[in-house]
């Protein structure tokens, strides 16, 4: 191996506790220069932590950090930065109404004689963003731009500051297919100029595809380290969950029942939603109880549109013609209360955004939107006894780790937080189900477990509307498939119709 | 542990501060210590006027920390408690007649009513047109103090006094006070503040509405995901707020002053601000601070006339200061990084 050229980075025995919970436990790591590396691991195992403390977010409670042969000690990520590390984080960092130049100058304004050199920083941006391909919009507010734009300004304002090693974590959760291979061109740029990248990722197939080296974390500990030339994806994942993982499921066909879960009719959208780029127009289509509709689509075709459309009918911003059924009501006016009192579950697009109190216990969390059925309060009265027992258990079931109600949920790591909304929303026992993105973020086993357990709401009477820009999500689960392109429904297949090529030809709007 | 602590640092601190300040001014700071303490603590009666002036703190700090919960600000504690004190006395005045366990009861209701009103107001513009509630919690408390000019001078006015007061309320309204404060007037109501603590923290801790107004103020697309009517939540949490405040009209009507007098309230309703931010918006914590900021308001009444450079103003500057040592986040980071090295 070539262990004599001198690492880009190197941890030693990096540990790092929060309170009772060990995130990191010795964790060696060595990263060759003009690298791509892999780093996977469950959700939990780590991988979070020992980067952000590369990146100098909060200090290790024992070993060393050395980058390019020194030996480092930083006392914030701004030491880190002038040391030529940048991160883009798993949950971005952006500032919400700043424009996208803003966003890049914040923290490194280009100062002289105390006035802000925008059109300097400007130039030289523009510039960056023509040589590797990244367009963006610098006056729109970061807000309105698509999660994939986000990106770039992200990575954008790493090369702005002249990094050298970039830590992406789960760059490609937020992305479509598309994007991600757009990202991925950059990246290996990005190498060949010299650059060094570390690329946290759950998907096996980009690891294969892109990393030259793979770090394997479990439970805070690195458990493999190798070429990724010498290894396989099943390999990882075994070596990943510490059990063999059926990477894909076997999926029964469904035994659709006659009734209506939801039907949508002649819907169309008269303004647009944040970050949008299409809007709906005269969209129709129906989910059976017992069946499992995908619906696929680039991002900014009209999926997050149509979810707002579907979910809030009432808010001036998704004001829609048309008209929603669900479970045979006419909800199109209805509060989001009533509809949820149906039986409606939901998996939101953004998990931190529409799905979680972020401050709150976990305990609260699972309680959120479940707090006035019957086995969680009487009388307006919360019982608390129940919710703790039912918490516990849930958290049991769908494998949330840590195993403690009282830790902040924005204390979980990525994946976790999905698997707790996955937990509450199940725990409804939804007639219908409306599953945005349900996978984002989860590590392979999780991604089984959550396969697995839509399936079976499915075969327990739930009509269920997926929508994922993850093929493998839509492919494995579908038993019909619609294809979203411009705002509109561009095709429908049946189960088994359709291949993964002629899909993405679809979604392409071909 | 850290919640506790940061509170206590933060009051030693901004305390230390001011007394620094009066050594600036010329006074020696350990004498300027020694009638504080014993101008709030001293006696029976010092300590019954600190809880006099406690207990309308404890009801504009949970005035102020129930809306907060709920991610919204009630500036507006001035003008609730202003129109709760106002429709208590009104009541009295207009009804002088009616007996005791009814008369008090149906004064109680008048003040949460009032209160609720003027709190409510507010709650519902931001829920149905959205315009923000520190504005209109500013413009309300103006709005109430003309409107309690207005019925103080030209339409209950006390026709034996020149001060701007009502006619007095009915001798059944009138509350017991405790004979232990050596004539304090330390009535019922401060029991009745504890008890709206207490009910203040079962009704944010363990009632669905609660749980959904903080879930409203934590995360509100999260919130209004999970099917909780937002706009309600505001409504209420302003209402409850302004009923909070309104219930200070019980300690000075029926428990003090026996009637309405304009300018009784050395702005209880802002100092609830300072109240509820030092409790972290927990009612426990607002008993506290509430109790300290009692004790600095009855403390510094008396530096006055016992020293020669420092006035009563240096209650004001205290609250300043202790106010900005809690806001100051970074002042706890900065001595724990301290500590740890
Ligand atoms: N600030 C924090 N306070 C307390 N616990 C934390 C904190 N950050 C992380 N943890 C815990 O440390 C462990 C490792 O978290 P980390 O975020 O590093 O996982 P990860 O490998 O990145 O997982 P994922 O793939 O889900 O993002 C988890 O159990 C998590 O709950
Ligand atoms: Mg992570």
């Amino acid at each position: 191996m070539a262990f004599e050229t001198p690492a880009a980075v190197e941890l030693r025995g990096l540990t790092k506790r929060f309170g009772s919970v060990i995130a990191n436990d010795g964790v060696n790591l060595r990263i060759q220069p003009g690298t791509i590396h892999g780093v996977i691991g469950e959700n939990g195992a780590g991988k979070s932590t020992a980067m952000k403390m590369l990146y100098g977010i909060f200090p290790p409670d024992a070993g060393e950090i050395i980058v390019n042969s020194k030996t480092c000690v930083w006392e914030s990520p701004a030491d880190a930065i002038a040391a030529g590390i940048g991160m883009v984080h798993q949950h971005f960092m952006l500032a919400g109404p700043y424009t996208a130049l803003d966003n890049i100058l914040l923290g490194a304004e280009p100062v002289r004689c105390g006035v802000i050199e925008r059109k300097k920083a400007r130039t030289r941006l523009e510039a960056l963003a023509r040589q590797y391909g990244l367009p963006v919009d610098w006056d729109s507010p970061i807000e309105e731009l698509p999660v994939g734009v986000q990106q770039r300004v992200e990575i954008l304002k790493l090369l702005y500051r002249d990094a050298k090693i970039l830590i992406l974590d789960e760059p490609t959760a937020v992305l479509t297919p598309q994007e991600a291979n757009e990202l991925f061109r950059n990246l290996k740029k990005l190498r060949d100029e010299g650059k060094t990248i570390i690329l946290i990722t759950h998907k096996l197939k980009e690891v294969m595809s892109f990393t030259d080296h793979v770090t394997v974390f479990r439970a805070g500990k690195v458990t493999g380290e190798m070429p990724t030339s010498q290894t396989n994806p099943q390999e990882l994942a075994n070596l990943m969950v510490g059990r063999k993982v059926v990477l894909n499921i076997n999926v029964p066909p469904a035994h659709t029942r006659d009734e209506l879960a939801m039907e949508v009719a002649a819907l169309s959208l008269a303004g647009t939603v944040a970050g949008s780029r299409h809007k709906l127009s005269d969209v129709s289509f129906s989910v059976k109880r017992g069946e499992i509709v995908g619906v696929a689509g680039v991002e900014g075709n009209g999926q997050s549109e149509l979810l707002q459309a579907i979910l809030h009918p009432r808010e001036p911003l998704c004001r829609t013609s048309g008209t929603v059924w669900f479970l045979g009501e006419d909800v199109t006016h209805w509060e989001a209360r009533d509809i949820r009192d149906l039986g409606v579950a939901m998996i939101p697009e953004d998990r931190q955004r529409e799905g979680l109190l972020l401050e709150r216990p976990v305990s609260e969390n699972f309680l959120l939107g479940l707090q006035r059925s019957s086995a969680f309060s009487q009388g307006g009265v919360l019982n608390s006894r129940n919710l703790l027992a039912a918490a516990t258990q849930a958290e049991e079931e769908y494998d949330v780790r840590p195993r403690d109600l009282a830790i902040p949920a924005g204390k979980l790591s990525g994946g976790n937080q999905q698997k707790l909304i996955v937990a509450r929303e199940f725990q409804r026992k939804p007639r219908l189900l409306i599953a945005a993105q349900p996978t984002r973020g989860v590590d392979v086993g999780a991604i089984e477990f959550i396969h697995n357990r839509i399936v079976r709401a499915r075969d327990e009477g739930a009509g269920v509307l997926l929508v994922s820009f993850e093929l493998e999500d839509i492919l494995t689960l579908s038993d019909r498939i619609l294809v979203m392109y411009e705002g509109r429904i561009a095709a429908e297949f049946a189960r088994g119709q359709v291949s993964e090529g002629e899909l993405g030809l679809k979604m392409a709007g071909s | 542990m850290r919640k506790l602590l940061q509170p206590v640092l933060a009051v030693a601190f901004g305390l230390a501060l001011g007394l620094g300040v009066t050594r600036l001014a010329g006074e020696n700071p350990w004498h300027v210590l020694q009638i504080l303490w014993k101008s709030a603590f001293g006696s029976r009666y010092d300590f019954g006027m600190t809880l006099f002036y406690s207990t309308p703190l404890i009801f504009t700090g949970l005035a102020v920390a129930v809306p907060f919960q709920a991610g919204l600000f009630n500036i507006g504690a001035e003008g609730q408690l202003t129109l709760g004190a106002l429709a208590t006395a009104a009541v009295g005045a207009v009804w002088p007649g009616l007996p005791w366990p009814l008369a008090p009861a149906l004064a109680i209701l008048a003040a949460v009513t009032a209160g609720t009103v003027w709190g409510a107001i507010p709650g519902w513009l931001r829920a149905k047109r959205g315009s923000h509630e520190v504005i209109n919690t500013i413009m309300l408390n103006f709005i109430a103090a003309g409107l309690a000019s207005y019925v103080t001078l030209y339409l209950l006015k006390n026709p034996d006094t020149q001060n701007p007061e009502t006619r007095p309320i009915g001798a059944g309204y009138l509350i017991s006070q405790f004979g232990i404060f050596g004539g304090a007037p330390v009535s019922v109501a401060l029991p009745l503040a504890i008890l709206a603590a207490v009910l203040v923290w079962i009704f944010l801790w363990r009632t669905v509405i609660g749980f959904e107004m903080r879930a409203v103020g934590q995360n509100e697309s999260a919130a209004r995901a999970a099917g909780i009517n937002t706009g309600r939540m505001t409504i209420i949490a302003l209402a409850v707020g302004g009923g909070l405040a309104g219930l200070v009209g019980v300690g000075e009507v029926l428990g003090n002053a026996g009637k309405f007098r304009l300018g009784f309230s050395p702005e209880y309703g802002f100092i609830g601000i300072a109240v509820a931010l030092l409790g972290r918006n927990q009612p426990a914590g607002v008993v506290a601070a509430a109790l300290l900021f009692g004790a600095l308001h009855k403390g510094t009444a008396d530096l006055d006339f016992e020293t020669e450079h420092v006035t009563r103003e240096l209650s004001l500057v205290l609250q300043a200061l202790i106010i900005l040592s809690v806001s100051a986040d970074g002042l706890w980071s900065w001595m724990k990084k301290r500590s740890a090295a």
